[in-house]
């Protein structure tokens, strides 16, 4: 009997294939969109704690202020004192850079780029992972005269010099030239969408005295010991700054001591509530793509109410005319919610790759919309069938 | 067997509707059917005539009164049951052909055999077969869109005899129909009814078509008006 039954609700689909074609494109819409959009930010997710777990578990980030972004308050910035105090009393601290950051255009011969100029030293490149294609880093000498040289990020090089091997010649920086000694490995891009490689870094000192023209400091990084607690050089830091920065017992931090988790949890719970905002988005879609499958199965009631009564008249028994329409509703939904997952498959990889995000395979929404989508097709398959399939035949078939 | 009809109305009322709307269709029938008779059911439009094959094919279910088949009250039957007397009995064919919109004709007539569990191969000999005697061949591959009114007539003919049903109910099977084509499906039904003894109960609303049963009884204002064998005077 299964096998009739499905013979016959095969039949059937066959034999309304605009409709079934219809129902199964609002599943098929419905449920790549979601899956799509949920993939797509798990990614995206996923990309920026890739991103900031490859700094290294043990690097700590001092910045003054309390907030990033809009609203945030204006705190002093640090000086160069502050770097040494930490060099020299934070005894958990493996290597401590200093960062200053101005943006600025760098020009050579006719092509000029706008891109940002760290001014750092040589723990910059070992905190932040990168290594060298080309050249080398500063010499101490560099750093603490402050000689106008640059290692530059693979951008500035494609966008100055092109074909040309850029070690050993000299760009503009505003007013003074400046000679590149050195070219970074490409990394690509961030996992907020942009490129780590436009960039020109330079010693701090560098920096600070012919482009901000001060003793600020934007940031500290800070890497900590092997063997030592995260936790206590975090502690440690504050009680440092706090006391340099004269902050009073009842009064709050003027700064922030975060390591990698923090920073990633700060910036994917970002990207996540991007992910729910997508996902709700693409849920409505679900939810209109349900509704037309509801639509249509009203609209086609009448046609099968005969249908049902034509069954019935011959000697079908109610049971068997409702697992057929139970059987094509729910291949129907199924078959719309595999082609979606198919869909979806392709088009999050294409996209993923398309926006350098990894592509993360996601088990519980594909099962979770595959299941919607067939639990929308039974429900408004199959309800509809039951009321008519309870008729008396003649009832059934005088249906108008 | 021998004792008890094939088919046994008492008393068959069905009213239509409630209180003030209701209407008396069938106002008590008694009627006795044997094996292998076959029947013309005439009477003005109204009498009561499809009411009363609805009835007999289980596809209604009368207000009061009892029906037997084969000696069963019918409706001492649940509703799987009746269906199963349907799937395994009877064979109706509708004043209005009701076919399965774009299924093909042998799709159409297989369908019975489909809800008796035959196998394959079988029920599309079958199909073939039946279509064969209606004089379709060649047609099985047609949708109703593409027949005309004679040639659905003749795939529902075909759907009700395809499981060589005890009883042929037969609702005005040429009501639409040109004389010629009538007479065609009169004479088939004649032919079941005579070479493969399957009893037959035939709503005609013309005396031409009447004449080829063997007995007709006739329907006034939902009673049973007269009752006569074919060749008597009328
Ligand atoms: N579903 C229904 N609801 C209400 N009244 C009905 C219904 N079906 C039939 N009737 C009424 O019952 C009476 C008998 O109807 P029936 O269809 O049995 O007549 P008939 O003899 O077959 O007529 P015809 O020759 O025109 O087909 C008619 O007066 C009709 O109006
Ligand atoms: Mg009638």
């Amino acid at each position: 009997m299964l096998w009739n039954t499905l013979l016959l609700a095969l039949r059937a689909i066959r034999r309304n294939l605009m409709r079934s074609f219809l129902t199964i494109l609002g599943i098929v819409i419905g449920v790549a969109a979601v899956i799509t959009m949920v993939t797509l930010g798990n990614g995206a997710t996923k990309s920026v704690s890739d991103q900031i777990s490859s700094m290294g578990s043990n690097l700590v980030m001092v910045m003054p202020g309390q907030r990033f972004g809009p609203g945030a308050v204006a705190a002093a910035p640090f000086k160069n004192a502050d770097v040494e105090a930490v060099r020299s009393q934070i005894t958990g601290a493996r290597l401590v850079a200093p960062v200053v950051a101005k943006s600025a255009t760098a020009v050579y011969q006719a092509n000029n780029w706008s891109t940002v100029v760290y001014g750092s030293s040589n723990e910059y490149f070992e905190a932040g992972n990168w290594t060298l294609a080309a050249g080398r880093t500063f010499t101490e000498a560099e750093e603490r005269s402050g000689r106008a040289v640059c290692v530059i990020g693979d951008t500035v090089r494609e966008k100055l010099f092109g074909r040309q091997s850029p070690v050993g010649n000299d760009i503009r920086i505003k007013q003074f030239s400046c000679e590149v000694i050195g070219l970074l490995q490409a990394k690509g891009q961030s996992a907020m969408g942009s490129d780590q490689d436009d960039m020109v870094v330079m010693p701090l000192r560098t920096v600070q005295r012919r482009l901000s023209g001060s003793q600020d400091i934007g940031r500290l990084s800070i890497s900590v010991k092997e063997g030592v607690s995260i936790d206590t050089v975090k502690a440690q830091l504050t009680l440092l700054l706090r006391e340099r920065r004269n902050i009073a017992e009842n009064e709050d931090d003027d700064f922030r001591v975060m390591d990698t988790r923090q920073i990633a949890e700060t910036l994917t719970s970002t990207t996540k509530i991007l992910t729910m905002l997508l996902g709700a988005v693409a849920a409505v879609s679900l939810l209109v793509g349900g509704i037309g499958i509801m639509n249509i199965m009203l609209v086609s009631v009448t046609e099968r109410t005969r249908e049902i009564g034509i069954r019935l008249a011959i000697g079908a028994l109610e049971r068997e005319v409702l697992l057929q329409f139970l059987i094509e509703a729910v291949v129907l939904a199924s078959l719309g919610g595999l082609i979606g997952i198919a869909i979806a498959t392709a088009a999050s990889i294409f996209l993923a790759n398309l926006m350098a995000i990894p592509y993360l395979f996601d088990l519980g929404i594909n099962l979770l919309a595959f299941f919607f989508s067939a639990a929308i097709g039974v429900i408004f398959g199959y309800f509809p069938a039951r009321r008519a399939a309870g008729l008396n035949p003649i009832d059934a078939l005088r249906h108008e | 067997m021998s004792d008890a009809p094939l088919i046994r109305l008492s008393g068959i009322t069905k009213t239509y509707g409630r209180g003030q709307a209701a209407f008396q269709a069938l106002k008590g029938i008694d009627l006795a059917v044997e094996a292998g008779e076959f029947v013309a059911v005439m009477g003005p439009s109204g009498s009561g005539k499809s009411t009363v094959m609805n009835i007999l094919g289980c596809l209604d279910t009368p207000t009061s009164g009892s029906y037997e088949f084969e000696g069963v009250k019918v409706e001492q039957l649940t509703r799987n049951e009746r269906a199963l007397l349907r799937r395994n009995y009877l064979g109706f064919v509708f004043q209005g052909f009701n076919l399965l919109a774009r299924t093909t004709a042998l799709e159409n007539v297989e369908l019975p055999l489909i809800y008796r569990g035959e196998p394959l191969v079988r029920r599309h000999a079958a199909a073939r077969d039946a279509l064969r005697q209606v004089g379709l061949e060649g047609w099985e591959h047609h949708t109703p869109g593409e027949l005309s009114g004679g040639q659905q007539q003749r795939v529902a003919i075909a759907r009700a005899i395809v499981t060589r049903p005890h009883v042929l109910l037969a609702d005005e099977p040429t009501g639409n129909l040109d004389t010629r084509t009538s007479e065609e499906i009169m004479e088939l039904i004649a032919a079941f009814n005579r070479e493969l003894g399957i009893t037959v109960l035939m709503v005609t609303h013309e005396p031409d078509m009447a004449a080829h049963a063997r007995r007709v009884v006739r329907f006034v204002d939902g009673r049973v008006d007269s009752d006569r064998r074919n060749g008597e005077a009328g």
